[in-house]
């Protein structure tokens, strides 16, 4: 995911989460109303009047994954250029009338949705819904080159802070590309290449808001400390003008991900420790093998006394950091795992390692006691997500575009209750026994470090 | 598709906020010093804990640079009979996940549960702050743990910057101008025996507050400290050495070597001022100004108009001594000259010239407006609690925030940046391709910029 700004140098304190509770406590549902304007867009309603604040979270349905090669990092580049100003509001002052709120915003972008948000007192409420709209309405007349050619540059600044100029950065690209066959969209990173953000033109960027920013493409959440009447009231006379753009176009057709045999990559870089990432297919968000894949990442390396981190990391002190996901988007997934060996040990022992721990799944399967742990933390993380408004915000946001209704949390939440031990033994059995894609990034001058087939 | 013609509707005006309270508290002290802050937040089922003991970096004893968060990060590690993986299964039992971590000034015991959980989770706090074990073998690996993470940020250009900007602001004796987790020498060096003799030091009831937050009342919150921290004894330790936040003076341009980088990082700051600082409101929002929000002078200037950046901020950090004012931000390499002249052109500006009405009016209507959304959560409401405690501010600060905000003026902050910003004191330290930028560097900042490698520290070390 690609941001606007980074979240790190707002002014407002880190919202520490919501720990918790284990088994005992279910995870509450999200009270909402769902209406849809004449124009075709969507407004999702959540009230909660515990603080004076409100949030603005504005979906389109538009990500990197509808991108075509020779023009990646499209998406993310518009996504800049939505806060550049429109009709009613010169440049600059979208967020200065903002900040002079009380409020803080920021923008992010996918492989599958682009979302705007503004989280401010609840008095802003209007400012907010009037400036998402004039956007919305009125982008076009005021475009021009050089507002593209400045967020142009500020991207390609964001390209280099988070990938170029990082130990590791290159690792993700390098390995979407070898996961994906060219011709699927999620072959390249959403920040894109430096060349296809040269090439992107003021045609583009007009050719894309006609395509895709309209209202009809959109879903608009409002949560927190507000009256739904007053609410419907605004957004209605700032949104309800705006005309219903054309038909979407159809997504890119994707090709089948197959694997056919393991892949071997290696890549210099300016690091001082190797790191090795062993990659395999996974499953598109919702899938039905796709919560018991977030279980075993979990019971792999979610906590200290997960496998891989209990044995490389405290029984072995080997390694310095284990890490385990589950990654899955609306079109596919992938499962990763990576090791950063200690100073003096070797990324292929850290392979064979891995390899022998997945083994064990395989073979002997896993306890109670880890299969409840991981469910546990599940849950745990369910309600850091609902503990601000800006979290519910997007709860709801994610499942009306991905389950097709907002009220899917619990719905999200039983996918883990229903996890059975059996369940994690399969899915580890059928992913990570398959051919995968394993990179190995080096200090410079050490390719002899590669981890590669044969070597375990 | 045809845009909206319709005349749009003009820009709403803002409603009267809706009133907030920053959430009442109440204090209380056991007889042996320790010191008890609850506030009864009845929100949600769920408590947030956080033990506030007085020993962070600042009190280490010379020679042991990372001792404290080495002893901060072994309380987990084993205690009360426990090790490790047996401590996590309890916090996880009962559905909190506790954070043990030294800063400058303090080492925070912190976790978050629900509330009929709270007497279980506060006994295991109890087992961490008053019978921690320090098993040898993880005093080794969280050293060696540390020492790769050096060995790492030799090619991580923000900890590389962080790390060489405190080193060329503060004199070489001061505890501020190494990291605050300990360098390389200082770690290899530490033992059990210093980690003990630290925890025996600083770890007693007269240097440690309970801060609860949630669903909880005081007697209650106090019935339960007395049981478990009645008995605990200890004088209060000595505080913290003078002399920690001295610093060299001068204005300076250091580049640290990372070839063929695409980006520079930097950093360019001088002393700020204590926490106490009567004129801290003014200088808060000096900086709000300055580079503090996104609509800042620098971010507008190095973002938005001119395209250097990502993103770039400027920020007083507080601790007890007077920590770094500093400006951050990465460049594009070429451009790094260009940015170091148009931010010391900002903090010129500052000092030369009252801010107009129009930014005075967006920095304290920010900072008034956000004041709710930061305490969404109890785990935010003590962390607030906590810094109350960590800085010895009143107990009605948080009530007057928003006012001594508002009354702020433009003249106020115009004084606060003749006094606090110091452009011949400025320690220019870019992370970048002194083949690109050295030269330039040094004409802007006017005194010849030196070239260091980025292990310099190390081999001093």
């Amino acid at each position: 995911m690609n941001t606007r700004v980074l979240v790190t140098w707002t002014l407002i304190a880190a919202v520490a989460g919501l720990p918790g509770p284990a088994s005992a406590q279910g995870v509450p549902k999200l009270q909402y109303e769902k209406r849809t304007l004449p124009n075709g867009l969507e407004l999702i309603l959540h009230e909660d009047h515990s603080t004076p604040i409100v949030v603005v979270n504005t979906w389109y349905k538009v990500g990197s994954g509808d991108e075509k090669a020779g023009r990646t990092g499209f998406a993310h580049l518009f996504e800049h250029v939505m806060f550049m100003g429109s009709e009613n509001v010169p440049v600059g002052q979208f967020d200065k009338w903002l900040e002079a709120a009380g409020g803080n915003n920021n923008g992010s972008t996918t492989e599958d949705r682009t979302n705007y948000y503004e989280s401010m007192p609840s008095n802003a409420l209007p400012l907010a819904l009037w400036l998402d709209a004039d956007r919305m309405g009125h982008l076009l007349p005021v475009m021009d080159q050089a507002k593209l050619d400045l967020q142009r540059d500020v991207v390609k600044n964001e390209r280099r802070q988070r990938v170029e100029n990082v130990p590791y950065g290159k690792w993700n690209e390098t390995v979407l590309a070898a996961l994906f066959p060219a011709t699927h969209p999620y072959h390249w990173p959403v920040v894109g290449s430096m060349e296809d953000l040269s090439a992107a033109s003021l045609d583009d960027v007009k050719q894309f808001f006609r395509t895709y920013y309209a209202p009809n493409n959109a879903t608009l959440v409002i949560a927190g400390d507000f009256n739904r009447d007053s609410a419907i009231t605004w957004v209605n006379r700032y949104f309800g003008a705006i005309p219903r753009g054309p038909q979407l176009p159809p997504r890119p057709s994707v090709p089948v991900v197959t694997i056919p045999r393991d892949t071997f990559l290696v890549l210099e870089d300016r690091v001082t420790l190797p790191r090795v990432y062993e990659n395999w297919k996974g499953e598109r968000i919702y899938h039905e093998n796709d919560a018991p894949l977030d279980i075993l990442a979990s019971v792999l390396a979610g906590d200290k006394n997960a496998r891989l981190s209990k044995r490389l990391v405290f029984d072995m002190q080997v390694a310095q950091d284990v890490v385990a996901f589950n990654n899955s988007t609306k079109l596919d997934g992938y499962f990763t795992v990576w090791v950063t060996p200690k100073p003096g040990q070797t990324p292929a022992k850290m392979a064979a390692i891995v390899r022998e721990e997945i083994d064990k799944v395989v073979k002997d399967g896993i306890t109670p006691r880890e299969l409840a742990r991981a469910q546990n933390a599940r849950r745990t993380s369910f309600l850091d997500q609902i503990a601000s408004v800006l979290g519910k915000s997007d709860r709801l946001a994610e499942y009306n575009y991905f389950a097709g209704t907002p009220d899917w949390i619990q719905q999200d939440a039983a996918r883990y209750d229903r996890v059975t031990a059996a369940d994690v033994q399969r899915v580890a059995a059928q992913y990570l026994t398959k051919p995968k894609v394993v990179l190995t990034v080096v200090p410079q001058g050490k390719k002899d470090l590669m981890v590669m087939g044969g070597t375990e | 598709m045809t845009q909206a013609t319709a005349t749009p509707a003009p820009r709403p005006a803002p409603a009267p906020p809706r009133s907030y309270q920053f959430p009442r508290f109440e204090r209380s002290t056991l007889p042996n010093g320790m010191r008890l802050v609850v506030a009864p937040v009845t929100k949600l089922p769920l408590v947030t804990v956080i033990a506030v003991v007085e020993a962070g970096a600042s009190v280490e004893p010379a020679g042991k640079e990372g001792v404290a968060a080495l002893t901060a990060r072994l309380l987990p590690e084993g205690a009360a009979g426990m090790d490790g993986a047996a401590l996590a299964e309890r916090f996880e039992q009962i559905g909190a996940s506790v954070e043990s971590h030294a800063d400058w000034d303090v080492t925070a015991v912190s976790l978050t549960a629900l509330t009929k959980q709270l007497p279980a989770a506060l006994a295991l706090v109890r087992d961490l702050l008053r019978a921690p074990e320090f098993p040898e073998r993880e005093v080794a690996r969280l050293k060696e743990e540390r020492l790769a993470e050096l060995l790492q940020q030799r090619t991580e250009p923000r900890g590389l910057a962080d790390e060489h900007f405190s080193h060329a602001l503060y004199q070489p004796s001061a505890r501020y101008a190494s990291p605050a987790d300990g360098d390389t020498s200082s770690v290899k060096a530490l033992t059990r025996a210093d980690v003990r003799a630290f925890y025996a030091a600083r770890y007693r009831p007269a240097a440690t507050t309970l801060v609860v937050a949630g669903d909880v009342t005081m007697a209650d919150a106090a019935a339960l400290a007395r049981d478990l921290f009645g008995d605990w004894v200890g004088e209060r330790p000595t505080p913290a050495p003078a002399g920690i936040d001295a610093v060299q003076g001068g204005r300076l341009a250091r580049v640290v070597a990372k070839a063929d980088a695409p980006q520079s990082e930097l950093r360019v700051g001088h002393r700020g001022i204590l926490r106490t600082a009567p004129d801290y409101f003014d200088t808060m929002v000096m900086n709000a100004v300055l580079g503090g929000l996104f609509s800042s002078r620098i971010n507008l200037n190095l973002r938005e108009a001119h395209g250097y950046t990502y993103g770039a901020f400027s920020a007083f950090e507080w601790r007890r001594g007077a920590g770094p004012f500093f400006v951050s931000t990465a460049v594009k390499s070429d451009v790094t000259a260009a940015a170091v002249q148009e931010i010391l052109g900002e903090i010129d500006r500052m000092r030369r010239e009252e801010i107009g009405a129009d930014e005075l009016t967006l920095a304290t209507s920010y900072l008034d407006g956000v004041f709710p959304i930061r305490y969404e959560t109890t785990a935010a409401i003590a962390a607030a609690l906590a810094n109350l405690v960590i800085h010895e501010l009143p107990d009605d600060y948080y009530d007057r925030y928003r006012d001594r905000v508002r009354a702020v003026t433009t003249r106020g902050v115009l004084q606060a940046a003749q006094q606090h910003l110091h452009p011949d004191e400025l320690r220019i330290v870019v992370v970048g391709d002194p083949t690109v930028i050295a030269a330039a560097l040094g004409e802007v900042a006017g005194v010849g910029a030196e070239v260091v490698s980025a292990d310099a520290l190390e081999r001093r070390a």
